[in-house]
């Protein structure tokens, strides 16, 4: 017979303590509600926040004059006509408070003069980002996040915990099952709110740039618990990603500020600048679009004049040890313990999954189509559109997220708890079961689907090339079966990899599926068989779960900017 | 030169009933620790326990274990092609294999 889980209860249950998970947590407690703040990693470690080593996209007005409306006509325009207007208004109107709120709370934005500094970056009209240096704007966000959530009271944090499923009672999410990673015990959460704020699906794909926790599992508890996901075919796949030669402690995006700063040359094999062939000439500046950027690369390669492990040289060999030095800093010093002299050698750079515009359909409270589930972050579909302009990652996370936590502390106040242990008896089963006994590499088994989506779900999609990573999608989920692998001790990595797959898969099947329906080429989804964009296409895909299958639609696409 | 390192993994769940468990892992220069953990678990035993999130950019600071007696990152240090000895931290409570208990008291979930 086996014990009863382990039961907690609180007003509002955030999953995920990244930027938009933690915003939400303090947003949620300055509201008067109690928060339970779980994350399957470390608090405030794990997740893509941390990762972020570049710039935050607001209209500060510090330097440059602007206003949001500029702001949001760029990410419309970036999001090549399927943007939600209504999100994307919210992101631009609100990201400035949440940056000037982060300033007070000491996060360390670069000045000059006195004003946050504001740099230039490709899609914007003018210079917007917002950043610390060097290459730390993303750890200084999430350790001052961190700070403020441990001086706030009423915010109950839990690591090591990794939400299994959502609980619902009469169509309303109720609360959680969790695993608890260090003992491999089941925790069931009542909780009157629950904001998803788990980050993207770049864990998917062979080479990435976010941590290993961004399995899309988010998308999953969301898709399983009854909520729309929208635009799930769009991966953003930054162009620049380092590839050669091999280097440790540092991020595969390290380029990009630099890219921001001093420009540098994109080449081929034979040292030619070559985006002017796709309709962007670089001159030494900083201009091109991630997606144009990702194009150019892989079709340089395809055409056999990529560099030597299959990419572009990204070379800042024209610039000057000094200049260097001081756009650099202390990273001259890292990148010397890796043997790379920028002055004498280029480094190589290769598309790499990056960053997911699809998620979970929202509307400006970031409550889902569920009653109960909200949504912050990464995790939220349709403020990108098809492509999204950098900066408006790590804005969304802080506006999206102080959003959530004020909308779900606003539905917890007054509610009463619908959780009922009987409700989660399933997702405790999984967490509990005897092991299957077949004898799965999970491991492998991440690797297939990563090389898989890699391959045949990148940045250049055919029909041939979908269907068969449907087919290895299908291979694997009936290798995975429906019992567990591993057991329910602790740390099971076998147990914990077979969670991760269930959702990993189902994420997988409904990015590869939109994407074989969207017969046409748009921002970051480009079918080689269908290399036009399509008029009839500026519609948005939703993604729903009918009977354990997933169900796909249209709908147009929300254009109008609403009143906040 | 040696084109194979051997990492020598301590496994178990009890500080007291632990093993050493010997891999032979293809060497390629650059690799990091936490590289050659990953190939074992997907070449040979994915019960192999090991905590990271960030992969390879030392930024969620979950990799740490201890190789030849020497607390490191395991993203970090540099596979190399010789013996090398990873165990878990031993000033941590372990969890299990190369897992021990490193997030503050607070942060800790408590049922």
């Amino acid at each position: 017979m086996r014990a009863d889980p382990t039961h907690v209860e609180t007003d509002v249950l955030v999953i995920g303590s990244g930027g938009a998970g933690m915003y939400a947590a303090i947003e949620a407690a300055r509201a008067g509600a109690g928060v339970f703040l779980a994350d399957r990693s470390l608090i405030g470690r794990g997740g893509a926040t941390v990762m972020a080593q570049m710039t935050v996209a607001v209209a500060l007005v510090a330097e440059t004059p602007d206003h949001w409306s500029h702001h949001l006509a760029d990410t419309i325009r970036a999001g090549r006509g399927l943007t939600d207007a209504r999100l994307a208004h919210l992101l631009c109107e609100e990201g400035p408070d949440c940056i000037r709120e982060m300033d007070t709370w000491g996060v360390g934005w670069a000045r000059r003069d006195g004003h946050i500094s504001q740099a230039m970056a490709p899609g914007h009209d003018r210079p917007r980002c917002a950043y610390v240096d060097f290459l730390n704007t993303g750890p200084a966000v999430s350790k001052t996040l961190r700070t403020v959530v441990n001086r706030t009271g009423g915010i109950r944090k839990a690591g090591d915990l990794m939400i299994v499923d959502l609980v619902r009672r009469d169509g309303e999410v109720s609360g959680a099952v969790a695993l608890h990673l260090a003992t491999g015990a089941p925790v069931t959460i009542a909780a009157k709110a629950t904001i998803v704020a788990t980050g993207g699906l770049t864990r998917l794909y062979r080479r990435n740039s976010a941590s290993a926790n961004m399995g899309g599992d988010g998308y999953a508890l969301a898709l399983r618990a009854g909520a729309p996901l929208v635009d799930m075919e769009f991966v953003q796949f930054f162009p620049i990603g380092h590839l050669a030669p091999r280097l440790i402690g540092m991020d595969p995006i390290m380029w990009d500020p630099f890219r921001y700063k001093l420009g540098g040359r994109l080449l081929n094999a034979g040292r030619e600048e070559f985006t002017a062939r796709y309709g962007t000439p670089e001159d030494g500046r900083y201009v091109v679009t991630r997606d144009l950027a990702t194009y150019a690369i892989i079709k340089e390669v395809e055409a056999g004049r990529g560099s030597p492990h299959g990419g572009a040289y990204l070379s800042f060999e024209h610039c000057s040890a000094e200049a260097l030095r001081q756009a650099f800093g202390p990273v001259i010093d890292r990148l010397a313990a890796n043997k790379i002299d920028l002055t004498k050698m280029p480094v190589e750079v290769a598309p790499i999954a990056h960053y997911h515009m699809g998620g979970v359909a929202t509307n400006v409270r970031m409550e889902t189509e569920v009653p109960g589930l909200f949504v912050a972050g990464e995790a939220v579909g349709g403020a990108n559109g098809a492509n999204r302009l950098s900066g408006n990652a790590i804005t969304e996370a802080l506006a999206f997220g102080r959003r959530a936590g004020r909308s779900a502390a606003e539905r917890a106040c007054g509610a009463r708890q619908a959780f009922r242990a009987a409700d989660a008896r399933a997702a405790i089963d999984l967490v509990t079961a005897d092991g299957s006994g077949a004898e799965l590499n999970t491991a492998a088994m991440i690797q297939t689907l990563q090389a898989a989506m890699a391959d045949d779900v990148g940045p250049f999609r055919t029909q041939a090339k979908l269907e068969r990573a449907v087919g290895v999608i299908d291979r694997l989920t009936a290798a995975l079966g429906e019992r567990p692998a591993g057991d329910s001790g602790a740390f099971d990595m076998r147990r914990i990899e077979w969670l991760d797959l269930r959702n990993m898969l189902l994420v997988a099947r409904v990015v590869a599926t939109t994407a074989l329906r969207r017969t046409e080429s748009r921002g970051a989804h480009q079918r080689e068989d269908f290399s036009e964009m399509v008029p009839e296409w500026q519609v948005n895909q939703t993604v729903r779960m009918r009977d354990r299958r997933i169900a796909l639609a249209s709908v147009p696409v929300m254009v109008e900017v609403a009143a906040q | 030169m040696s084109h194979t390192a051997t990492l020598k993994v301590w496994r178990g769940v009890d500080t007291a009933a632990g093993r050493l468990e010997t891999y032979a892992v293809p060497f390629e220069p650059g690799q990091s620790v936490l590289d050659g953990l990953r190939w074992i678990r997907a070449n040979h035993d994915p019960s192999l326990a090991i905590r990271f999130s960030c992969i390879n950019a030392n930024a969620c600071k979950e990799c740490m274990m201890e190789l030849d007696g020497a607390t490191v990152y395991a993203c970090t240090a540099r596979l190399e092609p010789r013996e090398m000895v990873v165990r878990p931290l031993s000033n941590k409570t372990l969890v299990r294999d190369l897992v021990t208990e490193i997030a503050p008291p607070a942060e800790r979930f408590k049922g």
